[in-house]
């Protein structure tokens, strides 16, 4: 096939030219879905806790008990926490679907070891250094799974089949708070991660995590 | 390529159609089995019969909630709401519920009246359990009463039952599947703490769910009925929480 003239044209401009594979087809499909799902339990999150902006420590807590901090929030007490109850465990069910194939084609098609784990980097120029790689894998195999864990811990249905769930973290009141701290390490990492995309040229980013292609890392 | 095509096209519609008519005997099945809650629509109703239906798989009838040590009751037990304010229900309250009478109707051999003296000669349980409200803030106390299974085998459920369903005196009506009503900790309570069940908790009787969220240990109870189908009781999804938006299902 005739390679039309511009192209090589700006292919001598190397960093105009998308097509370095960057991101696989499955790391691409499950970070949107994760991307949609997340901003839903977000947005639900936040409609919940409004609804009591207090956290406790153990079992047990509420107005008229001392509290371990009181959110600078004011009490939404006009029923917003039913829908967002209802878009929390939806977004819920699909980010922890989402996570599941992502772990396990992750694992199959080497993508923690090629791309997150620090000592097996044989690149010459990794996507990613080695406190960006902590960090991802730290996100993936510790916060998501202890979100998982706090939020879980709260369900009186499933206490009751496993009370070790809330037993292991002082009390369902405790499992709360650290929902919440687990939930805003979770925020703080997509504010970094965004920072970084920014920092690295957001539109490239953006573009080679939806082709899968980016630019040649000069 | 045309036959490539076609090929293709036979494959996909093939999958397709088993696809489908698999999702449909899936379906079914899910609702033989009880896995279907009655809010299953909307576009939230996918993550709530994956809740229900999870939970049901795992959490057996003979699980029981977490009970506490008598130290571990809370000093504090909120509440939310008021009582109702229908005249019947004032005047019940101001005779100290004398004439206060609970209705057991629908599919049961033997439907009954029962007056608050009546329950409190039947066997009693009494349990120190947690309650959370789905606000996020909860409570621990002692809950005495009659378990629910005790009055129903009384009554003598029917073999098409399926759900019970809770009229209190304002409009907070809810149901439970067989799985729930028939649990050793569901209980019809008189007692908190030791003392009559206090009004704003819910006096004279109130249902105790403790495997639930606080809203669906119905309040004010005045009825009782054991139905087949929710499809015909207020909008059909089950109970007045979903109408205002709360799901029907409160286990998570």
């Amino acid at each position: 096939m005739a390679q039309p003239a511009y192209l090589s044209r700006f292919a001598t401009r190397g960093a105009d030219v998308f097509d370095a594979p960057r991101h696989a087809f499955v790391v691409r499909i499950t970070h949107w879905i994760n991307t949609l799902s997340f901003f839903g339990l977000l947005v639900s999150g936040i409609a919940i806790l409004l609804a009591h902006p207090r956290l406790y420590w153990g079992e047990t807590g509420g107005v008229g008990t001392p509290s371990l901090v009181d959110l600078p929030l004011p009490f939404v007490l006009a029923g917003q926490s039913g829908w967002g109850r209802y878009l929390h465990f939806l977004s819920a069910w699909i980010c922890v679907c989402n996570g599941f194939v992502y772990l396990v084609s992750g694992i199959l098609m080497r993508h923690f070891r090629r791309n997150l784990l620090p000592s097996a980097s044989q690149e010459p120029f990794p996507a990613y250094n080695v406190l960006q790689r902590f960090t991802y894998l730290g996100t993936i195999f510790g916060l998501f799974p202890f979100v998982i864990w706090t939020g879980l811990a709260m369900s009186p249905g499933l206490s009751s089949v496993f009370p070790t769930l809330v037993t292991a973290l002082g009390g369902q009141q405790s499992a709360r708070t650290l929902h919440f701290v687990a939930a805003s390490f979770l925020v703080l990492f997509l504010i970094a991660h965004i920072a970084m995309v920014c920092a690295a040229g957001f539109l490239a980013g953006v573009r080679a995590m939806i082709t899968g292609y980016g630019a040649e890392r000069i | 390529m045309n036959e490539f095509l076609s090929r293709r096209k036979l494959i996909t519609t093939g999958l397709a159609a088993a696809g489908a008519s698999g999702l449909a005997i899936a379906a079914r099945l899910a609702d033989r089995y009880g896995l279907i809650p009655p809010d299953h629509g909307g576009i939230y109703g996918a993550g709530e019969t994956l809740t229900y239906a999870s939970q049901r798989l795992l959490v057996s009838r003979q699980t029981l909630a977490r009970e506490f040590h008598p130290s571990e009751i809370s000093k504090v037990a909120p509440v939310n709401g008021e009582p109702p304010e229908q005249e019947v229900y004032e005047r019940l309250l101001a005779g100290g519920f004398a004439d206060w009478r609970l209705t057991l109707d629908g599919l049961v051999a033997r439907p009954a009246v029962f007056s608050l003296e009546d329950l409190k000669r039947y066997p009693s349980r009494t349990q120190i359990t947690h309650q959370a409200c789905e606000e996020g803030w909860s409570f621990i106390a002692e809950w005495t009463g009659v378990p629910l299974s005790y009055i129903l085998n009384l009554a003598g459920v029917g073999p098409r039952a399926r759900y019970v369903v809770f009229v209190p005196f304002d409009e907070m009506w809810d149901s439970l599947d067989m799985n729930d009503a028939l649990h050793p900790q569901t209980l019809l309570a008189y007692a908190m703490n030791g003392q009559e069940l206090p009004t704003p908790h819910g006096a004279p009787l109130r249902l105790r769910v403790a495997r639930q969220l606080g809203y669906k240990s119905v309040k004010y109870l005045s009825r009782i009925t054991v139905t087949e189908t929710l499809k015909n009781i207020g909008k059909g999804l089950g109970s007045a929480s979903p109408e205002i938006g709360y799901s029907w299902y409160a286990g998570i």
